[in-house]
Parts: C-alpha cells; sequence; structure tokens
C-alpha cells in the first residue's frame, strides 16, 4: 500500500531525513515512533504530497506522490501535528467543505458526513463553532476531516497530542477500529501510544530508521540479561563485594543505598543467593526486585545509541 | 495541469461565507457605504447649485451629468477601493498559513491554481458585492435625470477591473508572509505605487514616459470613465491580475520547496 524507498528530505544543508526505506501493508496499522525532531513529522508530510522529497521515491496505493499527486492525495486523509480547521466555522459545515475539497459525491455527502461526525463522537457538537471548541474536540473534528472521504491510507501526526486520559483511550479505540478497513501510519513520541494501537513500530532517530519490527520482537530483542533492584540500609563495600562475587553477576552500580546488580544473560535463577549474600553480611536487606525492560528502555536505548558510540 | 472550476468554487465560496461569519464584511461594507454616499450626496449637491448658477448668470448649458456625476463618483469609489481592498486581501494566504490551515488545501486533491483561483474569486466576489450595493447611485441618476447608460456601464465594469488589480495583488502579497498586517501594508503600498508610476513618465524619455503611462493603473481608466471601452485597457487589466496570480503560483509553490 506504501512504499517508500531512499527518501531524503534537506532543508538547506541540514537533512531532516536521511535514505528511509519502508513498506506498509494494507490494513496494516504502523506506528512510526521517535523523540521530537526525529523527522516523522516531515516523512508525514512527503508522504501526503504537502512537500516534495530531496530523492527517493515513495509510492501511495500504487501512485507516486510526486508524478501523480492528484490520485494519491484523494486516497490519503491526513491529520497534521495541529489539526487544520478553520476557527470561525461550523463543525458540520467544515466536514462537508472537506468531503467537497475530497471528491466525495453530491450524493454520498450527507451520508459520510454522518459518518465522521459518529465515528469521532461529535454528534452533540456537530452546530457548534470550532473556535468555541476545546482542544480534545478540536482534534477530534481533525481527525473527522481525514476521514470523510474514507480514504484507503490514513496518516495521523500525534493524532492524541493534547488531549485527556479519557479522550486519549477514546481516541485510541478509535483508531484500533480502523484496522483492516483503513492503512494506517501514525507518529508518536510517547510509546504507550503505539504500543496500545500499532501491530509494528518503526522507530526512527535524526532521520534514519533504527529499528523496524513487531511490538513483540521489539522488547523481546532487547532482553539482554536481568537487572535487579536492592535497596539496603547498610551498603559497606564488604558486602557490595560479596554480592558480586556471586557468580553470574555483571556488573554492580551503587547510588547511596540502591544498588543495581546487573547478571549475565541466561542466569536468571540467581535471586535466592543474592538474597543470602546480602542477608549474610548483614546489610539489612529493605527491598529487592527484577526490573523488567520496557519498550520505554528499548526506545531510550534506540534513540542514544549513537552518543554512546 | 487540470483545473476545475467546481474546484476552485468550492474554495471560493467558503472564504466568501468566511467574510460574513467574521465583522470584516459588515465592517468593510458599512465603511465603505457611509463614504460612498456621503461623496455621492455632496457630489450631487455641488452640481446642483452649480447648474443653478450656470443658468443664474446665463453661462450656458453647465456641467453633464456624467461631467458632474458619474466621474466624480467612480473616480472617488477607486481611490477608497484601493483603501478597502487590502483589509478584504490581507487574510486570504496569510491566515490560512498563520493557522496552519493550508496544510488542508494541499494535502486536498485539489491543484495550486484552484487554490489561488478560489482565494481571488472570493475577495472578487465581495468587492462585486459592494459595488453591486451601490448600483442604487445610477438607480437615482436614471430615475431623475437622464444620464448617458453607456458611460455608466464603463464606469462600473472598470471600476471593477481595477478593483480586480488590487484584488490580484492582494492575493500575491498575502501568499508571501503570515503576518496579515504586512500583507495588507505591501498591498496598499504596491496599489498606490502603480496609480502614481506615471509622475515619473514626465521627467523620462518619450519611449519611457509610454512605458511608464501603459503600466499606470489609473490610465487605463481614462476611458472607462469617458465611456470608452478600449480593448487595450481591458487586456492590460487581465494582464495585470493574471501576472499576479501566477506570481502567487510561484511563491507557493517555492514555499513547499523549502
Amino acid at each position: 500500500m506504501i512504499e517508500v524507498s531512499g527518501l531524503t528530505k534537506l532543508y538547506g544543508q541540514r537533512s531532516a531525513v536521511t535514505d528511509l526505506s519502508f513498506t506498509v501493508k494494507s490494513g496494516e496499522i504502523v506506528g512510526f515512533l521517535g523523540p521530537n525532531g526525529a523527522g516523522k513529522s516531515t516523512t508525514m508530510k512527503i508522504l501526503t504530497g504537502f512537500m516534495p522529497a530531496s530523492s527517493g521515491t515513495v509510492k501511495v496505493n500504487g501512485f507516486d506522490v510526486f508524478e501523480q499527486a492528484i490520485e494519491v492525495k484523494r486516497s490519503v486523509g491526513y491529520l497534521p501535528e495541529n489539526p487544520p480547521v478553520y476557527f470561525e466555522m461550523v463543525v458540520e459545515e467544515y466536514l462537508k467543505f472537506a468531503a467537497r475539497l475530497h471528491d466525495v459525491p453530491k450524493n454520498r455527502m450527507k451520508e459520510a458526513v454522518e459518518s465522521a461526525l459518529s465515528r469521532t463522537g461529535l454528534l452533540q457538537v456537530r452546530k457548534r463553532i470550532i473556535g468555541n471548541l476545546s482542544k480534545g474536540f478540536r482534534q477530534r473534528v481533525g481527525l473527522a476531516q481525514a476521514l470523510v472521504h474514507d480514504p484507503k491510507v490514513l496518516i495521523l501526526d500525534e493524532p492524541t497530542v493534547g488531549l485527556d486520559p479519557v479522550q486519549i483511550i477514546e481516541i485510541r479505540e478509535l483508531i484500533k477500529s480502523l484496522k483492516g478497513r483503513h492503512t494506517v501510519i501514525l507518529s508518536s513520541h510517547i510509546l504507550p501510544e503505539v504500543t496500545a494501537t500499532c501491530e509494528r513500530i518503526i522507530v526512527i532517530n535524526k532521520g534514519r530508521i533504527v529499528a523496524e519490527d513487531s511490538i513483540e520482537r521489539l522488547t523481546g530483542r532487547m532482553k539482554q540479561g536481568l537487572v535487579y533492584h536492592l535497596d539496603v540500609k547498610n551498603p559497606a563495600p564488604a558486602g557490595i563485594a560479596a554480592l558480586r562475587s556471586v557468580p553470574g553477576v555483571k556488573e554492580i552500580s551503587v547510588s547511596g543505598s540502591k544498588l543495581l546488580i546487573e547478571i549475565l544473560p541466561e542466569q536468571n535463577e540467581l535471586r535466592d543467593r543474592l538474597v543470602e549474600a546480602a542477608v549474610h553480611e548483614k546489610m539489612g536487606v529493605l527491598e529487592f526486585a527484577p526490573e523488567t525492560r520496557s519498550l520505554e528502555d528499548v526506545f531510550l536505548q534506540l534513540t542514544t545509541q549513537e552518543n554512546h558510540a | 495541469m487540470s483545473f476545475q472550476i467546481k474546484k476552485a468554487w468550492t474554495i471560493a465560496s467558503r472564504d466568501y461565507r468566511t467574510y460574513f461569519t467574521s465583522p470584516i464584511a459588515y465592517i468593510v461594507i458599512a465603511g465603505f457605504l457611509v463614504i460612498m454616499g456621503w461623496m455621492f450626496f455632496f457630489n450631487l449637491n455641488h452640481f446642483a447649485m452649480q447648474n443653478v448658477q450656470f443658468k443664474q448668470y446665463g453661462m450656458g448649458k453647465g456641467m453633464s451629468l456624467t461631467e458632474g456625476v458619474i466621474r466624480p463618483l467612480y473616480g472617488n469609489m477607486n481611490v477608497i477601493f484601493l483603501f478597502l481592498v487590502p483589509f478584504i486581501t490581507m487574510r486570504l494566504f496569510a491566515e490560512e498559513r498563520k493557522m496552519q490551515t493550508i496544510q488542508l488545501l494541499m494535502t486536498s486533491p485539489v491543484t495550486l491554481t484552484e487554490i489561488i483561483v478560489g482565494k481571488f474569486l472570493s475577495a472578487l466576489l465581495l468587492v462585486a458585492t459592494m459595488l453591486g450595493l451601490t448600483a442604487v447611485y445610477p438607480v437615482v441618476l436614471l430615475v431623475c435625470g437622464n444620464p448617458d447608460p453607456g458611460t455608466l456601464l464603463t464606469n462600473f465594469v472598470g471600476t471593477l477591473l481595477l478593483a480586480s488589480c488590487y484584488v490580484g495583488m492582494g492575493v500575491l502579497f498575502s501568499s508571501m508572509t503570515e503576518n496579515q498586517i504586512v500583507a495588507g501594508a505591501l498591498t496598499f503600498a504596491a496599489g498606490l505605487f502603480f496609480w502614481l508610476i506615471n509622475w515619473a513618465s514626465q521627467s523620462a524619455g518619450p519611449v519611457w514616459s509610454d512605458f511608464l503611462d501603459y503600466l499606470s493603473l489609473i490610465q487605463h481608466y481614462n476611458n472607462f470613465s469617458q465611456g470608452i471601452l478600449d480593448s487595450t485597457d481591458v487586456i492590460f487589466y487581465f494582464s495585470f491580475v493574471g501576472l499576479s496570480l501566477f506570481f502567487t503560483h510561484r511563491v507557493l509553490d517555492s514555499y513547499r520547496w523549502r
């Protein structure tokens, strides 16, 4: 459905996106994840035909975004970072305008607007002026605008930014309900967002793809060895040395009374022996817990890797 | 590139309606009508007094209605449009860029030409509305006197064409900035400049003076005001608008490439 190859975008001398290549299959929901300024929005703007790429090709629905821009734009719904809503317009009027711009035929206009209103939960504010609505509702109007012509591809740039938790859950449910019917690419710098809605993640940092996989595989890939937190009353050097000498321990870092014990991979059952050693040294164990790596750490590791290298 | 007037109309009708959902249309129209009404009344008054004096002293027939009322009326209207059109056009693209709503237009299956023509039409339509409201004055003249209908018509058409040049420039300057004040100020300055450009023709050489006269917006209005419809003037105004819109296209296109 979407094929991107060798996509590069330069702003003057600075490159925002470098040699990006990926594909999205029909009906898939893909998350575009990366810190602010990673090039997510730039990529999305190129996918929608808003701006041309410096080099590389993008095909949406079989059409080249540069050569056949009109065809691409007809099959894409786009929600930019800031919803492109006219503050002085009434919600319903605005959606009609968006539908007309996207070639929705006159006899299907009413149905299209109704369905967009009900899918985004805007029925009760349909007669209100957009400028008087809250940020959350404006965001939904923006989403309704992207949906109104029932596009094959939806490109959503940070769709839940600025919403309250209840609204976020609602929007996520809505996005999940699009699965199968639409191909969706959504961007976010917040992890739970992507894990909650997407099947596949493309992690992007400094304009390059750093990882591309399903969520399970990404978390699995990073589980190299466990880490335990150990909080003690008395972090004496002798005690720490004793812990270090437990076979299988890779490293211990101390900060105040908190110890972070990293153990070698495939050495998962060290808990007994670690606690035994700590008790034996009279360290006064306060807390002992394993730390499982979340996707958050994976993300941090992936996006900060370059700094370590 | 394909051009569908239907798409341009979608944009034009939305923008035209926006003038009326915001205070812009009401304020501009009200201000325009108050000033025009004031001018028309005193023009007519002055004209009537002058003709009475002419008769009293037996100085002949006096001024015609065309000379005494119609020409000053539309001449004044042209000046007022020079002042008011920037207020109408300044928001067209500047506001869309500032509010980033332009992203909706640019990612819709609409060509840049359709967007620009739509914007131009919306502002021109408001100008035409204002002009239409002043049709009462010619009607008053037609009922109470016997003006030359042809001259009335050419003045009407000429004013619309001249104002469309201001609108064209307004569209262009609005596309150049996110700041509405800047867009409006530039439009006014450029309009005035093209009005006064032939001031230099007296001190310029023979070729240059013709050229500068040709460029002057108001110079081309002279024929219209006298009841003459010359294709040279019509072509000039059309080219002026066309060129403005063409430059707008270049500006917006380059904005995408940045």
